[in-house]
């Protein structure tokens, strides 16, 4: 799958102690107006300063947002606390059902997985933010006229999935569009008609 | 609040089920309603849901999605004993962390499941109240316990429930008729049968949850419930508050399949914390919470013994059934044996056992999964042992009374057509005649089973039309949508009534301030809301008509309705707008619409058939299901754009029942192991075969005035059933267990070369 084999920067336990206000973003060592420290952790290693939040900046659907996040909060909360973007699902909360799928510099991944500071500086489409101009995505287009969805719960993960792999495949046989959709779950049980809906959507992406 | 009195209230709410659900005799009026003649124009066509745009672009409310001014974010400790006596409960160091709002005790005495509510905190953020929880300090004194169906029945194993034995020696169904012992003596072939059926979990995508908020003494829930009704009667029972002053909301929800019916004890906790912190309080439930306590399908154990005649007459069908849904009551799963083949001799005994595991829940079509899994697997075996083709075994028993054709005739039944419709749609001809007689290490094989489920609609069903002075309409009732587009349908039955567009319709559904409708389970909603809001709008309409024919001054019977315009029939050319025929109302117009009675002369059931065509692969045990036709009649359906995805979603959730799902309970610990989604495999998109749902299209002639039943449930019943069929087409070896686990198809293909 795309969203689990994207590139991973490597975070050593330390780094992620210091809620990667070290080495790992590449960030210089965070000015205190920018971080606010909690007490330090004494390890074999030495002491460790602990972050107990730093700013970040994201672009959220176009829009610049600068907001201060705890080391362990992930993106999908960060999204939907503190952004209010509802429409990123949690449901399974350990990436194992796509439901919270946004795309991240264009690649979809599961926002429940990925913390809020690594996402410093990227640009990141929600659900809310897939419709351009007052015109739904063709993906959203097709997932209402094949009626691609029950409760509608997993729906925006879907679409987001769904949006990610048109853009890299528009014209995808049915065994592709499966694969494609492998990582995100359905509990109401509708792939069949998401199928459908993918199809249809290619079809009118395809169009001039 | 007493848990145990809790755990009486979810039992008794799974036995209320069938109470609530199924044909209540009492309610039964005389009067038969005549369904609609006429040809609808846009009911049964293919409507796209009125809200999907809102769906597919993120804006529909959940209950996860509320936030609210100064709200607190609830958490519940829970035993992770499955056996324990609480001893006391600490909270004052969790109390005394900062951000911690409120803190409750819930529980003092025994716990007997991991799982069982102990305590709650509300704190100003989730972590800060997960950390609290972590502070809370309870003793508990560990005890012996039986999580496993062969451990409780074992002799002198740890008691369950403290007031009765693990399995009561009064079966909870008991239900004979004719003489059992002479149809076995009337048998040319007897055969005898166990199924095995395991715990499923229910997984909805939405976990359970609830955000409360006082306004003095004025309680507001929003709640991912199927049953707002329910859910406020209940907090009114428990919270000791007037109904009147509790208003639950349900705007959209993520899933339900009758584990969100009736009150449930989160909701009550996230009250009461509100209460006490005066603040409104969010209390999501987490997926491992999902997995342990907010219900199950319970496993079954059946055993079979019926006879048959040389050509295929059943002369008697006996059932033992040991079903357990843990510290709950397990299912009924004998109504598809008593109910569906023509059979004069029958006996069913079914016995709870129970176990320290977390209590079971209605489960989408309870009783009848596994109950249809059972009999229908039997059916194909008593076929192979005649050497009877088995759909044409169905047909020889077929019956048009009800209780095996020994009780009152059904009010319509059109299974025989979807056997027709479903065998010439995937190829009957095509199957092994002979259960495995292919060659080679993949197999194929055809497999059927016939369904039978309720599915009438709760006469006393409310909803109101609304006309406003400038034209615009809404339909109301206090219902859920569970996904099933009912939203969509009332907008269909206005439009359709009134003349109009669907999206010209503005629905509201999901508050208790709305007119009353019961939860959103068993099939029910559309036989209870559709001739609910058609009444409705067609007293509606007469007034409408009255109006036009004022203004146009003809008769009002002169008067048609088209397009959002009325015209004289005697004159097309004279015509006034929707608009033009309101232009000196001042006032809005409500006209009520309610669901009525039928006849208690008649059985009404919905009916059905699934066929399935499988692969199994002989060396690694793998079964691949390749293309699945349904046949349903479930009377006139509503929106076929709908329908479909209801079907589709049965098919696919029996599918996942087939292969995939079991809850998995760690005899060592007591604790349920597999508590996420990937531990606890369901149906993926790499699973999904063709699906071609039908419909026989027969207008149900005495149950309601839209001539509709129920379609909920039945897509679900019986596609397990005919999985199984298939794979003993398929291999020549029926496996009587689901899920059918590539090690049980081994084991399987293993007893027959032994």
């Amino acid at each position: 799958m795309e969203k689990a084999k994207k590139k991973r920067k490597t975070v050593t336990r330390r780094d992620f102690l210091k809620g990667f206000g070290g080495g790992a973003l590449g960030a210089a060592v965070a000015p205190s107006i920018l971080a606010q420290e909690k007490a330090a952790l004494q390890t074999k290693e030495g002491k460790i300063p602990l972050l107990a939040s730093k700013k970040i900046t994201l672009t959220v659907n176009g829009k610049k947002f600068s907001l201060m996040v705890e080391p362990r909060d992930t993106l999908l909360h960060v999204l939907r606390e503190k952004l209010n973007l509802t429409g990123t699902k949690r449901t399974c909360d350990r990436g194992e059902c796509g439901g919270c799928t946004v795309l991240l510099d264009g690649n979809p991944i599961y926002s429940c997985m990925y913390l809020a500071l690594r996402a410093d500086g990227k640009s990141i489409t929600t659900i809310e933010g897939l419709a351009t101009n007052g015109k739904l995505h063709p993906v959203q287009q097709a997932f209402i006229e094949k009626d691609a969805y029950q409760c509608g719960f997993c729906t925006p993960g879907f679409i987001m999935s769904s949006a990610a792999f048109l853009n890299k495949n528009n014209n995808p046989n049915l065994e592709e569009i499966k694969q494609a959709l492998s990582g995100n779950l359905c509990r109401c049980g509708n792939y069949f008609k998401i199928y459908e809906a993918v199809s249809a959507a290619s079809k009118s992406m395809r169009r001039p | 609040m007493s848990k145990r009195e809790y755990f009486k209230d979810t039992e008794d709410a799974t036995l209320l089920y069938y109470e609530e659900f199924k044909d209540k005799e009492t309610i039964l009026q005389q009067a038969t309603p005549e369904p609609e003649k006429e040809i609808f124009k846009i009911v049964g066509q293919y409507t796209p849901r009125i809200d999907g745009e809102k769906i597919v672009t993120g804006q529909a409310p959940y209950t996860h999605d509320i936030s609210l001014k100064g709200m607190l974010f609830g958490k519940i400790l829970r035993s992770p004993h499955a056996c324990a006596e609480v001893v006391f409960v600490d909270l004052s160091e969790a109390e005394s962390l900062p951000g911690v709002k409120a803190a409750l005790p819930l529980k003092k005495g025994r716990v007997n499941y991991a799982g069982e509510p102990v305590a709650a905190i509300a704190a100003t953020d989730e972590k800060i109240a997960e950390e609290a929880l972590r502070l809370i300090k309870v003793d508990y004194k560990p005890l012996p316990f039986a999580v496993t169906v062969e451990k409780a029945m074992e002799e002198g194993a740890p008691q369950v429930l403290e007031d009765r034995p693990n399995v009561p020696p009064k079966p909870f169904n008991d239900y004979s008729r004719g003489d059992i012992e002479k149809g076995f003596k009337e048998a040319d072939f007897i055969i005898e049968r166990t199924y095995k059926t395991a715990v499923e979990i229910h997984h909805t995508a939405e976990t359970h949850g609830s955000v409360a908020r006082w306004e003095g003494d004025r309680l507001t829930v929003w709640d991912s419930t199927q049953a707002i009704f329910s859910v406020r009667d209940g907090l009114a029972r428990w919270l000791r508050v007037p109904a009147s002053r509790v208003k639950v909301i349900k705007k959209y929800m993520g899933g339900g399949f009758g584990s969100k019916l009736g009150i449930n004890d989160y909701t009550v906790i996230a009250a009461m914390l509100a209460r006490e912190a005066r603040k409104p309080v969010k209390l999501i439930l987490s997926r491992e919470e999902n997995s342990i306590c907010v219900g199950n399908r319970p496993s079954s154990l059946q055993t079979i013994k019926g006879g048959v005649k040389k050509d295929g007459t059943l002369t008697a069908l006996y059932l033992k059934n040991y079903t357990s849904g843990g510290v709950g009551g397990g299912d009924r799963c004998a109504e598809p044996i008593i109910d569906v083949y023509k059979c004069p001799n029958m006996k069913v005994e079914e016995y709870t056992v129970y176990t320290n595991t977390g209590a079971s829940r209605p489960t989408r079509a309870p009783g009848h999964v596994q109950g249809t899994f059972a009999l229908e697997g039997f059916m194909e075996e008593l076929a192979a042992e005649i050497n009877v083709d088995p759909l044409e075994l169905r047909k020889k028993n077929y019956s048009t009374k009800n209780l095996g054709d020994t009780g009152i005739p059904y009010s319509s039944k059109g299974l025989d057509k979807c056997y027709q419709m479903g065998a010439e749609k995937i190829g009957w001809h095509r199957r092994n005649k002979k259960p495995g007689q292919g060659n080679g290490k993949v197999r194929r094989g055809l497999g059927m089973a016939s369904q039978i489920w309720w599915g009438t609609g709760r006469p006393g069903t409310l909803a109101d039309i609304k006309i406003h002075p400038d034209g615009s309409v809404e339909a109301i009732c206090g219902t859920q949508d569970l996904g099933t587009g009912t939203r969509t349908y009332m907008a269909v039955i206005t439009a359709e009534t009134l003349g109009l567009k669907p999206e010209d319709i503005t629905v509201k559904i999901g508050s208790t301030e709305y007119p009353w409708c019961g939860s959103s389970g068993g099939s029910t909603t559309t036989p209870s809301v559709a001739p609910a809001i058609r009444e409705a709008a067609l007293k509606a309409v007469e007034w409408l008509k009255q109006l036009a024919a004022s203004e146009m001054k003809i008769a009002p019977d002169a008067v048609i309705i088209d397009k959002g315009n009325f015209i004289n029939k005697d004159n097309p050319e004279q015509a006034i707008s929707f608009q033009d025929a309101l232009r000196r109302q001042r006032r809005e117009m409500v006209f009520h619409g309610e669901c009525g009675g039928r006849s208690s002369d008649y059985a009404y059931n919905t009916f059905g058939v699934h066929f399935a065509e499988v692969e199994v692969d002989t060396e690694t045990g793998q079964i691949k299901v390749l293309k699945v036709v349904t046949a349903h009649d479930s009377g006139r359906i509503m929106n076929r754009l709908t329908a479909e995805s209801q079907v589709i979603g049965g098919v696919t959730q029996g599918i996942s029942t087939a292969l995939f799902e079991e809850r998995v309970v760690d005899e060592t610990t007591g604790n349920v192991v597999n508590r996420n989604l990937r531990d606890y495999k369901i149906a993926t998109s790499m699973d999904i075969p063709e699906i071609i749902p039908l419909f026989v299209d027969i207008i149900e002639p005495r149950m309601n005035i839209m001539g509709t039943k129920g379609l909920g449930e039945p897509p679900r019943i019986p596609i397990s059933g005919a999985i199984a069929n298939a794979v003993f087409n398929a291999i020549g070896v029926p496996i009587r267990e689901i899920p059918m686990t590539p090690d049980k198809v081994l084991e399987a293909l293993k007893r027959k070369e032994g």
